[in-house]
């Protein structure tokens, strides 16, 4: 056994383990840390693929990105120290024998598939990736990628408008309460007048 | 490289996949269940990489298919997330058995 293989099933035994425990744990909060290991783990086996743009994406998008995003939600709606409460036995044990024989079965077809790899070696390179991207010809994702940027700015405004704090009506009117409390309020004036002098 | 066999990789993102499954199953806050879809669009990541490097590897298709599920994937967790939190201030809960105005 080489050491790159060695490197291999470590690096597999770590996001197994952390999968494992980001999926088990009653803390919410150490399931998002969990999972973040777990995330990191993935970016170390595309590390090991020699696939580094993929690996530097993962680690930007996901552990930059979307772990810290739960981390925030996660303080916004719940105690983070408290535990969640327990499952029914019955339907621990129904999930794991479903998981179980769902995974003997993939990976039975899997193992007698017997995939033969090619010798040639995978030679991909960021600017590679980048003319496909943007070629209109055959082979080339330009209409893939329009969509999704298109569909980021929708998911980036459907957020603004469902998270967005709704204010009770008033018709234009300013009652008394709210009155009162922008009195108090001095950055406002300053913004008002800021506006009146331009 | 060559010496761990494609199976083991494959080993590692189906099993992903199918701790992904159970936590869905079993989990009932919707942060948690949100974790448990991550890992599932990983494993599947894992997958279209290795596909791509071992069967195929004068084409770049599965690292395209890989860019875009990881963006999509972003997209998906804010939208859920905005929604996630837009029900905690209406129902001061995120359990989804809490939430069952729209069950029938």
């Amino acid at each position: 056994m080489t050491a790159s293989a060695i490197i291999f099933y470590i690096i597999a035994a770590f996001i197994l383990g952390m999968g494992v425990l980001a999926m088990t744990t009653r803390k919410i909060f150490r399931s998002a840390i969990w999972l973040l290991f777990s995330l990191i783990g993935i970016a170390a086996l595309y590390f090991w693929l020699q696939v580094e743009f993929i690996a530097a994406v993962q680690i930007v998008v996901y552990v930059g990105g979307i772990v810290v995003l739960i981390i925030f939600s996660i303080f916004l709606t719940q105690q983070s120290g408290k535990e969640m409460p327990k499952q029914p036995l019955k339907r621990l044990v129904a999930s794991a024998l479903a998981v179980v024989f769902g995974f003997g079965l993939t990976y039975l077809q899997i193992w007698k598939y017997d995939f033969q790899p090619t010798a040639k070696s995978f030679d991909w390179t960021v600017a590679n990736i980048g003319a496909q991207m943007l070629n209109t010809g055959a082979g080339g994702y330009a209409l893939p990628f329009e969509v999704v940027s298109m569909l980021l700015l929708a998911a980036m405004v459907g957020c603004i408008v469902i998270a967005m704090k709704t204010q009770p009506a008033t018709n234009g009117k300013i009652n008394e309460e709210e009155k009162e409390k922008l009195k108090d309020e001095p950055a406002i004036e300053i913004i008002v007048t800021e506006i009146s002098e331009l | 490289m060559s010496d761990v066999p494609m199976s083991h990789i494959l080993f590692v993102s189906t099993a992903l996949f199918f701790i992904g499954m159970y936590g869905l199953f079993t989990r009932r806050n919707m942060i948690t269940m949100l974790m448990a879809i991550e890992l599932i669009l990983n494993s599947v990541n894992i997958n279209f990489v290795v596909f791509n490097k071992y069967l195929y590897p004068e084409k770049l298709d599965g690292i395209f298919f890989t860019i875009f599920i990881i963006t999509i994937a972003a997209a998906e967790a804010a939208v859920a997330i905005a929604i996630i939190i837009n029900l905690y201030r209406s129902h001061r809960s995120i359990d989804v058995e809490k939430a069952s105005e729209m069950k029938w």
